[in-house]
């Protein structure tokens, strides 16, 4: 139940003389399962869209200690979700759907609050945002078979080539679509077997953070998907360089203040990261109306080609 | 001295690119799929044509054993535009479509920088799948062997290719960074070493070029205890000695099962006494020249370094040609995974021989580089190969065969080797957009 509505019901005629005071959600991160506070132990207000900007919660300002520690998070639960059977990746993912649909009430309250939309409007938005998590967790086990070939090479040989994970994804999440959009690019991350570090978006955290609470009771292992709210122009270079990160989403570089997506791509080019550019023209970077049925162009752009080559004989 | 060429200067990388600008807006743009298909098999025919003389002219320039250019540089080269001839005219059907249904779209003109380990081939793999999409060309050969490509343009003037589809420019690495950096360059395809494509990505951030880049590799060849020893034996030499070790996806560490070892060491240099090292035009010849000097002294510099990191080093006893660049096959043995040599690309015919006991192992040592480009693996264990496969992060995994290459076949790198795959339908989506063009 929102905030508000729980004061409304608080507060109708008749009511006991002492007033219930509604306990407070705090809101953390997500880092390999559990829900640390930033080592930092800074925080920051969220507020809500709109003329009113009430405050609705303190949310923990991310670091780069944080967002190190989520790297190495994805790092460890690598191996086996890369390795887990296309089939049970599919069910864990869709798993979640489940789970997001049980909680869509406060997941519409936040999303309203959020981005200043209608309770229906809200409603819709999530809607959305479950359909797509249904529609990219059905994709786990098409993949191979749609990327993938059986290349008809001139000698005795056996040659195939199928898609593999590419490792450890950061995503900056989008700005604005706080629970579409964010949904929109962490499942093509995950659905192949990558492993997740997301920056939220940065004023609109908290239907991630909820986000977060729906994996951490779903059957996503610890790790796979990581989720740090706080300031993106602070923590992103932070990802970007780091050694240890495989590819990048910059998705979330779109309206950001103090943060130039260039710079990004060209520090994430010490270790070869594939990059995933922002939308726009040029060095423009717009976020894109994410309700559209996507392509495959997200899950392609964290997918290495594998060949195997073996004699034919005998 | 074989020839002098022609140092481009930024004039005529800029009227290259311009010419190429005008034939994607004029002729070639207007092209059908079907009729662009008829001039890339054209090329192959021509170019299968003239194959004596490539092979001659690539051996005299690259150095390579006239046998291998003969039986491997220029009938692959010929098979990529012969393969990419007939897509063409089907792109729609190449599962490049966009999720509304758009079908791909050339993405205008491309900036081409190939190496001198494989100048025609590497030609081949940048040009065929380009011209089949409907782009447009500017390639840059390297500084040592521009040779085969300039006769290619030849073929493009004898196949009536319309102008300003394929402009091949030549200069050192100082015209490829020109040429890379032009700002009326689509994307960028380019093959080389990981630093000087790190550089590429560098120059191409906060734009909207795009990039495949095919670079460094440090694969292991992997034996173990049950593979047929003499067919290992020959894959080692042949993923190593192959071009002289001139090779991105070459095995350059031989990771061997502990218990046959010294079985497997012992065989190998038997086999290493009896290749012929010397003139790159006598057919006989296994082991061919070096390509340049400097390349000459960057193997020198790192077998120095095996030396005195203190591996044990051994080169086949040969004698080499008095004139020119040349370097013995070599091994080392009593190599740790901290050595140089073990680390290093060296691009050269060095092998370093470690040793390991379980597969766990033998995977979490090939795994131990910041390339990803190619991996063998020797057993006769089927289920072993597929474990194996899955867990070596290469692009390309030869078992029980090495270095074997094939247009249908894509080609290309995990991590630091690069990104992007040539050959195939894979390698067609380097070549496509289905969104705005700029």
């Amino acid at each position: 139940m929102s905030p508000t509505a729980a004061r409304r019901k608080a507060t109708r005629p008749n009511a006991a003389p002492e007033q219930r005071i509604e306990v407070r959600k705090t809101y953390k991160l997500y880092i390999g399962g559990a829900f640390p506070r930033s080592e930092s132990g800074r925080t920051y207000e969220i507020r809500a869209a709109g003329p009113s900007g009430r405050f609705l919660a303190n949310a923990a300002m991310g670091s780069r200690k944080d967002a190190r520690d989520a790297v190495v998070a994805a790092r460890g639960a690598l191996g086996k979700w890369a390795t887990a059977t296309a089939y049970n990746r599919g069910q864990v993912l869709y798993r979640v759907a489940e789970l997001m649909e049980g909680r869509r009430a406060q997941f519409a309250a936040e999303v309203a609050a959020a981005e200043g939309l209608t309770p229906d409007r809200a409603d819709n938005v999530v809607s959305q945002a479950i359909d797509r998590w249904v529609w990219y967790a059905g994709w786990s086990d098409k993949l191979a078979q749609v990327l993938g070939a059986v290349n008809p090479v001139a000698g005795p040989y056996f040659n195939i080539s199928a898609p593999e994970p590419t490792g450890v994804v950061a995503a900056l999440a989008p700005q604005r679509s706080s629970l579409l959009g964010l949904v929109s690019v962490l499942a093509p991350i995950v659905v192949s077997g990558n492993t997740a570090v997301v920056l939220t978006s940065e004023q609109r955290p908290l239907p991630a953070i909820t986000l977060s609470e729906v994996l951490a009771t779903s059957d996503v292992p610890a790790g796979v998907i990581n989720l740090i709210t706080g300031r993106t122009a602070e923590i992103a270079p932070w990802l970007a360089s780091h050694q240890d990160v495989n590819a990048i989403d910059l998705a979330g570089a779109a309206d950001v203040d103090g943060l130039a997506w260039a710079d990004l791509e060209r520090a994430a080019a010490e270790n070869l990261k594939r990059v995933l550019r922002p939308a726009g023209n040029d060095a423009d970077a717009v976020e894109p109306d994410w309700s559209p049925t996507p392509d495959l162009s997200r899950m392609k752009a964290y997918l290495e080609t594998k060949t195997v080559w073996h004699p034919k004989g005998h | 001295m074989l020839a002098e060429v022609t140092e481009a200067s930024e004039t005529d990388i800029d009227n290259a690119v311009k010419a190429a600008r005008k034939a994607f807006d004029g002729p070639w743009g207007r092209l059908s799929g079907a009729e662009r298909g008829k001039y890339l098999f054209r090329i192959a025919r021509i170019l299968a044509e003239r194959a004596r003389e490539f092979a001659v002219l690539e051996t005299l320039d690259n150095g390579k054993p006239i046998k291998e250019s003969r039986d491997v540089d220029i009938p692959l080269a010929a098979a990529h535009f012969f393969y990419h001839a007939g897509w063409a005219d089907k792109l729609e059907h190449a599962g490049l479509s966009g999720g509304a249904g758009q079908l791909p779209r050339p993405i205008g003109v491309v900036g081409q920088v190939i190496p001198w380990n494989f100048p025609l081939l590497m030609l081949s793999w940048k040009i065929a799948p380009a011209l089949a999409a409907g782009n447009t060309v500017v390639l840059k050969p390297s500084k040592t062997t521009p040779l085969t490509a300039l006769l290619f343009a030849e073929v493009c003037q004898q196949a009536d290719l319309p102008a300003g589809v394929v402009n091949i420019i030549t200069g050192t690495g100082r015209t490829g960074a020109h040429l890379i950096r032009h700002p009326d360059i689509d994307k960028i395809a380019f093959t080389g070493s990981t630093e000087v494509g790190k550089d590429i990505a560098r120059s191409i951030a906060g734009t909207r070029k795009r990039a495949t880049l095919e670079l460094g590799g440090k694969a292991a060849n992997i034996v173990f205890d049950d593979a047929a020893i003499d067919q290992a034996v020959e894959g080692i030499v042949n993923g190593i000695f192959f071009n002289q070790g001139h090779v991105c996806c070459a095995g350059s560490r031989l990771l061997v099962q502990e218990n046959v070892a010294e079985d497997v060491i012992m065989r190998l240099k038997r086999r290493l006494q009896t290749l012929r090292v010397g003139d790159p035009l006598d057919k006989n010849t296994d082991v061919g020249a070096i390509n340049s000097a400097a390349q000459l002294a960057r193997i020198r510099e790192l077998a120095d370094a095996g030396e005195a990191e203190g591996a044990t080093r051994w080169s086949a006893p040969c004698v080499l040609p008095e004139r020119g660049f040349w370097f013995a096959p070599t091994v080392f043995t009593g190599v740790s995974q901290s050595h140089r040599i073990a680390q290093e690309e060296i691009f050269g015919p060095v092998l370093s021989v470690l040793t390991f006991r379980t597969p766990q192992e033998a995977v979490a040592k090939a795994n131990n580089t910041p390339y990803g480009l190619s991996a063998g693996i020797w057993t006769e264990k089927g289920s072993r190969i597929l474990w194996m496969a899955d867990q070596l992060r290469a692009g390309v995994v030869w078992a029980n065969t090495f270095n074997r290459f094939d247009p249908t076949s894509p080609f290309g790198g995990y991590k630091e080797s690069g990104y992007g795959r040539e050959g195939g339908r894979h390698g067609l989506e380097g070549y496509v957009t289905t969104g705005a063009n700029r």
